[in-house]
This record gives structure tokens, C-alpha cells and sequence, in this order.
């Protein structure tokens, strides 16, 4: 019967912290709902791949053999081997998306490219810190606010470090609220955040919204043909919508699809989060490096939206520019609240919500431009 | 690691480049739809 002990007495202090960070993150997704979806998945994931000898993953049983665990076979099969689920998400994404903000308002989208800066600046505090080339891009695609492209592009350069980026990529996205005031208010004055901008939105034609994912598949094609698939799912799921021929299948890919892929997506990245692999100083470092991402994002936009306004006679409220983050619409929301804190007849949602869809479509185009040269530089 | 360092700035460079590339293309493309299709929706 010594058997049954067996669990116990191979349970080191490692997993006893995968156990803490499990329920943290449990306690964070149900207490202050913080991305639950995933967060929830995540944590109760964490438990469940380091419980000792845990069926969820390949096992070796005695005069047996191998044994597949559910869990390492979903993301061997869902992610390892064709980024599937992070990929088949964007669909459901790009169904949600409505670019019309956007459309009557062009110039909001220079925001969304912006406000990718912070992916490079972590990556080169990254490799300051010892990381190497393609740990660090998969480390600063943390900047890009953006679940499924972290995913993506961390598989893909097939970091060691996927647990951890993408728990410090679903939780910075939770906290962007916290995050983005602190890092904005130290780039403005309260004068700069009480600017005014009307908002007189221009009718948006339906061709206009069924050219525009065609074209921006195109575009970032061309110029940066590695970002396809990611582009491409994306607009793949826009098109869908605003053909308003196929009303069923917009509603699915934008419910049942992405609630079945973040279903599975969560738990299955958890099967990442191995004790040996996680409970490491270089967890410590990245989620440093991801708060870093998030707050050089905001304030590149921020920066970026001040030097317009050196050239503009139409002024933008500096802000704006931090909305640039893919993180929708949380932080849309943020650059109302500041804008209201400042001065309470100040409306700036539907001007943030423009710079925040531009925001998805420059960090997927970020992602694969990261895939697309990072190999060439190795 | 300074190898790696200035492979990290390269990759801004190049990185920043490409994309603000495609979006401010995408931003010429959409200042160009407001032209075509404004008149349509009137």
C-alpha cells in the first residue's frame, strides 16, 4: 500500500508553489475578475499538471509505458504542432470588431503602430538581461496586448518561457485599468488630458466595410507576409460580419467559436506551467519585462499623439494615443475615465475605441513582423 | 549579450519600420475609401 504515499512524498516545495499561484490566479479571475476566461483555466490548470505524476500529462507507467495526458496532448495537437487555437480565435476576434470608428476617422490608426513600441524596448531589455534573441521577442510580444499573438508567436520561437509569457500577457491585460493611468499621468499634464476632441463621425459606406479587411490583408501581406495568418483570421472574421450575408455564422465565430477555443485555450496553456519550468527567477524577470511592455506602449503613444499635435491645427488629446494597445476595449475605457477626471464634459470613448481597434490590427501586423525578421537576425 | 543588444535594436529599427510601413499605407488606403465612398452614402 505504499503506493498511495507515493504522491506525497514526491511533492517538493516547487509544487507547493504552483499550488499558491494556481489558486492566486483563481482567486483573481472569480474575487476581481480579471480575465477570468483565462485566468481561471490557467490557475486551475497549474494545479492540475502539478499534482505529482499528473495524468493530465504524458506519463510513464511501470512495465507499460508512455501514457498521454489530455492536456499535453491538446497543446500538442492545438498549439505545438499548427498554432491552431490561438489562431482560430482571431476569427472570433474579427467578428467582434467594429472598424466603423476607425473608418470615419483614418488618422486614429498611426496610434495603433505607435503603441507597439513597447514590444521592441522589452525586447532589448530582455537581452540585457541575458535572454536570448528569440526568448526576448517572445517575451516582448507581451506588448502587444494581445492573448492569441503572444501565444502564437512564443510557440513558434518555441520559448521555454510560454507559461509565464502568457500568464504576464492575460494579466497585464486585466490590469491595463491600473497600469495605463500610472504610465500615462507621468508623460501629461491634467491640461494636456482635458483636451477636447468633437466627435462628428462621418457615415461609413457599406462598401468601405467590406473592402477594408481585404485590403488590410493585403497590405500587411505584402509587406509583411508573415503576419498573414494572423491578419488574415483576423479580417477573415471581419469580412464575415460585414458581409451581413451570413448572420449565423458571425454570431457563432463570435460566441460559440471563442468560447469554445478559450474553453480549452486556457487549461491547455497550462500544461506549460510545469513546476521545474515556472518556479524560476527568469518567471520574476518576465513578468517585470511585461509590466515594462505595457507601460512603454502607453507612453510611445502617448508621445507619438504629442507630435502630431506639433503639426495638426485639429489637436488630439494626447491620450488617445495610449488607446493605441490592443487591449479592447479596457482600455478605451481607461482614456474616457482620465479624460472625465480632467474635465467632466470631456467625452473621448469613441476617439479611444478608433485608436483601440487600429491597436488590434498593428499587433497582429507586429507579430508577424517579429516572425517574419527575428529569424534573419539569429 | 551586446551582440544580442544590437541584434535587439536592429530588430526596433527594422521592426518599427515595417509596421508603421503597413500602417500608415493602410492609412493612405482609408483616406482614400472617406473620397470614393462618401459620396455614395449621401
Amino acid at each position: 500500500m505504499s503506493f498511495l504515499l507515493d504522491g506525497i512524498l514526491a511533492t517538493s516545495w516547487q509544487h507547493i508553489v504552483m499550488y499558491v499561484i494556481g489558486a492566486l490566479l483563481i482567486y483573481l479571475a472569480i474575487a476581481k475578475k480579471l480575465e477570468p476566461g483565462l485566468l481561471l483555466p490557467i490557475g486551475f490548470g497549474a494545479i492540475l499538471v502539478n499534482i505529482p505524476f499528473s495524468g493530465a500529462m504524458n506519463t510513464i507507467l511501470p512495465n507499460i509505458g508512455e501514457v498521454h495526458g489530455i492536456l499535453q496532448w491538446l497543446f500538442e495537437v492545438g498549439i505545438e504542432a499548427s498554432e491552431a487555437m490561438p489562431l482560430l480565435l482571431f476569427i472570433g476576434i474579427g467578428a467582434m470588431i467594429d472598424f466603423g470608428p476607425l473608418l470615419s476617422n483614418p488618422r486614429l490608426i498611426l496610434f495603433g503602430a505607435a503603441a507597439q513600441f513597447g514590444i521592441f524596448a522589452t525586447i532589448s531589455v530582455a537581452t540585457l538581461m541575458g535572454f536570448s534573441l528569440t526568448d526576448a521577442a517572445a517575451i516582448g510580444i507581451i506588448g502587444a496586448a494581445d492573448g492569441p499573438t503572444t501565444i502564437l508567436v512564443s510557440q513558434i520561437f518555441k520559448s521555454q518561457y510560454m507559461g509565464a509569457i502568457a500568464v504576464a500577457a492575460y494579466s497585464y491585460m486585466a490590469l491595463v485599468p491600473i497600469i495605463q493611468p500610472l504610465a500615462i499621468k507621468l508623460v501629461t499634464t491634467k491640461k494636456e488630458r482635458a483636451i477636447k476632441m468633437p466627435y462628428n463621425p462621418k457615415e461609413v459606406s457599406r462598401m468601405a466595410r467590406l473592402l477594408f479587411p481585404i485590403v488590410v490583408t493585403m497590405v500587411a501581406g505584402y509587406v509583411a507576409p508573415a503576419s498573414v495568418s494572423l491578419v488574415g483570421l483576423l479580417m477573415f472574421g471581419n469580412l464575415i460580419r460585414e458581409s451581413e450575408v451570413l448572420g449565423s455564422l458571425s454570431e457563432s465565430a463570435q460566441h460559440v467559436l471563442t468560447n469554445l477555443i478559450t474553453l480549452v485555450l486556457g487549461i491547455t496553456i497550462s500544461s506549460t506551467m510545469v513546476a521545474e519550468n515556472f518556479v524560476r527567477l527568469e518567471t520574476f524577470l518576465i513578468l517585470i519585462l511585461g509590466l515594462i511592455a505595457f507601460v512603454f506602449d502607453s507612453i510611445a503613444g502617448v508621445l507619438f499623439a504629442k507630435l502630431l499635435n506639433l503639426f495638426s491645427k485639429r489637436k488630439i488629446n494626447p491620450m488617445v494615443g495610449a488607446a493605441g494597445i490592443s487591449a479592447f476595449p479596457m482600455s478605451a475605457r481607461v482614456i474616457q475615465r482620465l479624460g472625465q477626471e480632467a474635465d467632466p464634459h470631456n467625452h473621448l470613448l469613441m476617439h479611444a475605441v478608433g485608436a483601440n481597434v487600429a491597436g488590434q490590427i498593428a499587433s497582429v501586423v507586429a507579430g508577424g513582423v517579429i516572425l517574419g525578421l527575428v529569424p534573419s537576425l539569429l | 549579450m551586446e551582440h544580442l543588444f544590437k541584434a535587439s535594436l536592429v530588430l526596433m529599427y527594422q521592426g518599427m519600420g515595417a509596421i508603421f510601413t503597413v500602417i500608415f499605407l493602410l492609412y493612405l488606403i482609408l483616406l482614400l475609401f472617406t473620397k470614393l465612398f462618401s459620396r455614395n452614402s449621401e
